[in-house]
């Protein structure tokens, strides 16, 4: 994986001491919070419900065992033992006292990680497909572009105070792992007619308040035009995406008033002006980037089966582990969705030993995933059995991968400050629920995903099954939605009909899983079904 | 009543106006009338307290304080799913108030 350089080093080390300053001015007086607050959320620092929240980068996902060691070592020092893996690949801590911010992003930064461009109108951390590097059905590894982006796009004068946040996902396969059409610009590294390697754009996609799908705005862009282009389509979203109303600033916004052919077309202006000025990187730079990245020491002559006659394990193994390019491998995510638990918590004992699971089983390194769950991305088939029975100690062995069980959920009114209603005690009842009842592996992929209110940090616009909790006259109230998906098949789920109250909402979901039993024909998820009977029959169950 | 609420500066944890100074425990919170805004100002002012607001409540039939809203509820208590986190962590049943 990437490791700094001098410049990398310096950047965020300097940084440091910057807001260690500037803490200090606030704690003293000199400075008001008004004036602070920009500062401390350019560093990540958000005030939620509770207390002060720190939301840590992890740039597309990657770990290493050292990192992940850190981020539980954090979790003790200055928080309360655990910490919140994030819909956007990063990592969340819940209990973080002001005073002692400078010092863990100190503690961070020894480690080449930061909390830079997690907040903000501005370039936020790039997301990429948790099996990067690992996946079959991969073309090349995204990472060594994102990578490049990450480094073009941090403190990138030009567009630190964009209209509004700004998000890019890039992934390198036809299938989907990381929702790149419900990005502000989504990336796929794609191969032409003439087998030269270079970059399909995406422009305009998101979920919050206003969900939109990316339409394609260009086909190919070669690789050594991908920071030209890029800053092009920046450029135009910072020109003219609307600042007059919050709501309406994101480039989504602009794409679908423009058009999406009058989008591109001022695009191609902006980047034939560009290219004239000659700002892209050399591709010496790429080239610098790529052997960060690449593949490990595989072995060869490996077995390709497991032991699988204790059944939890063969369960297991069919819903966690994913195919490999290597013979012999896979990748292993690993559920942060116990039964009854709260979605994409870790407690500091469970990041110890998954990193040091990382190390001894995946050549030193981990992803975050978008689903909020950990992925060990090279491991050796022959020793599964012997990795899930150390998965099991740590409370780290559930087989629910894509199930209902292995839900989205945002922290939600728990915890967050814009939340209108609670979602972790609804993932929580859905989960118990389908596991007393035993219908959870009988549905097989549900995707089943909830937001505390409408910015979707939950992605219930992309749920197979979404959940979008609202605030109805002072109470908490639940909006069912259908027919999401944030796949390759992207789709955005439509609402059912009028809300539930928390029980409510539990009855809901298993009314509507009823209906896709009851209902599906061979080989069909219940987004298949969906789409083949419609709305209606789920309407008859639940409003009957 | 109109209560006042915000964060501690340095920790950042939920705290409430007790008429004389800020109190982790919304039972001490008292009614400060219009006073609100002045109180604020010389809070903030001194950094006493930061990110103040002025919310609604009422005294339940125990004459205990409770906030109008399900969100200052659940800052008062803590986070529901983590009952070892709250204010209460030995009476798991507090967070049927909150609801």
């Amino acid at each position: 994986m990437y490791r700094y350089d001098q410049y990398d080093q310096q950047m965020v080390d300097t940084r440091v001491a910057e807001f260690r300053d500037q803490t200090r001015r606030r704690l003293e007086g000199k400075i008001t919070e008004d004036q602070f607050k920009p500062l401390r959320l350019q560093n990540g620092l958000y005030l939620q419900l509770h207390a002060y929240m720190l939301r840590v980068a992890v740039p597309y996902g990657t770990l290493n065992s050292t990192q992940m060691h850190a981020l539980a070592d954090i979790a003790d020092k200055y928080d309360r033992g655990y910490g919140h893996f994030t819909t956007r690949q990063n990592i969340q801590y819940n209990w973080i006292k002001l005073e002692e911010a400078p010092d863990l992003l100190a503690d961070l930064a020894k480690v080449e990680m930061h909390a830079i461009q997690t907040s903000g109108n501005c370039i936020r951390n790039i997301s990429s497909d948790q099996y990067a590097g690992a996946a079959a059905d991969e073309l090349v590894d995204p990472r060594p572009y994102a990578e490049l982006l990450r480094q073009w796009s941090s403190f990138h004068p030009e567009f630190l105070h964009l209209p509004r946040k700004f998000k890019f996902c890039v992934i390198a396969s036809d299938n989907d792992r990381a929702a790149m059409r419900l990005h502000d610009i989504g990336i796929q590294v794609v191969q032409n007619d003439a087998g030269e390697i270079g970059c399909a754009f995406y422009v305009g996609g998101g979920m919050g308040r206003t969900p939109m799908i990316a339409p394609l705005i260009r086909e190919f862009v070669p690789l050594d035009q991908l920071i030209t282009y890029s800053e092009a389509c920046l450029r135009v979203y910072n020109r003219y995406g609307r600042r007059d109303n919050k709501y309406k600033a994101r480039i989504k916004i602009l794409v679908h008033e423009l058009g999406k052919d009058e989008y591109a077309r001022q695009v191609e202006e902006e980047f034939a002006h560009l290219l004239e000025q000659g700002i892209e990187p050399p591709l010496a730079e790429l080239e610098r980037i790529k052997p960060f990245f690449a593949d490990p020491a595989f072995k060869t002559g490996l077995p390709d089966k497991a032991d699988r006659s204790d059944d939890q394990f063969a369960r297991w193994v069919d819903s966690n582990c994913m195919p490999h390019k290597a013979p012999g491998y896979v990748a292993v995510t690993i559920s942060l969705k116990p039964v009854g638990g709260i979605p994409g918590d870790a407690s500091s004992a469970q990041m110890h030993a998954m990193a040091d699971l990382a190390k001894d089983y995946s050549f030193d390194e981990c992803r975050v995933t978008h689903a909020q769950n950990i992925v060990l991305p090279h491991v050796e088939i022959g020793r599964l059995n012997e990795l899930y029975a150390k998965l099991a100690e740590a409370d780290l062995a559930t087989a629910n991968i894509d199930q209902i069980g292995d839900i989205i959920a945002c922290p939600g009114l728990d915890y967050c400050s814009l939340a209108n209603a609670r979602s972790i005690p609804v993932a929580q009842k859905i989960s118990q629920r389908f596991e007393a009842n035993g219908k959870g592996e009988l549905l097989g992929t549900l995707k089943l995903k909830i937001s505390g209110c409408i910015n979707a940090c939950g992605h219930h616009h992309a749920g197979h099954i979404g959940i979008l909790g609202v605030d109805k006259k002072g109470t908490e109230n639940y909006q069912l939605l259908l027919g999401g998906s944030e796949a390759e098949d992207t789709s955005l789920a439509k609402i059912t009909g009028p809300g539930f109250d928390e029980a409510g909402i539990v009855d809901a979901v298993e009314k509507a899983a009823d209906v896709y039993l009851a209902q599906r024909e061979d080989g069909e998820r219940f987004l298949d079904t969906y789409r083949r009977i419609g709305m209606d029959p789920f309407k008859e169950a639940l409003y009957a | 009543m109109k209560i006042l609420t915000g964060n501690d500066l340095m920790t950042g944890l939920v705290t409430w106006w007790d008429g004389q100074g800020w109190s982790p425990y919304v039972d001490n919170a008292v009614d400060v009338g219009d006073e609100a805004e002045a109180i604020l100002a010389r809070e903030e002012a001194a950094r006493r307290v930061n990110s103040g607001y002025a919310i609604e409540a009422s005294l339940d039939e125990n004459g205990k304080v409770r906030p109008a809203h399900i969100k200052d509820r659940v800052r008062a208590l803590g986070p529901t799913v983590r009952p070892d986190l709250t204010l209460k962590p030995a009476e798991p049943e507090a967070l049927n108030w909150v609801i």
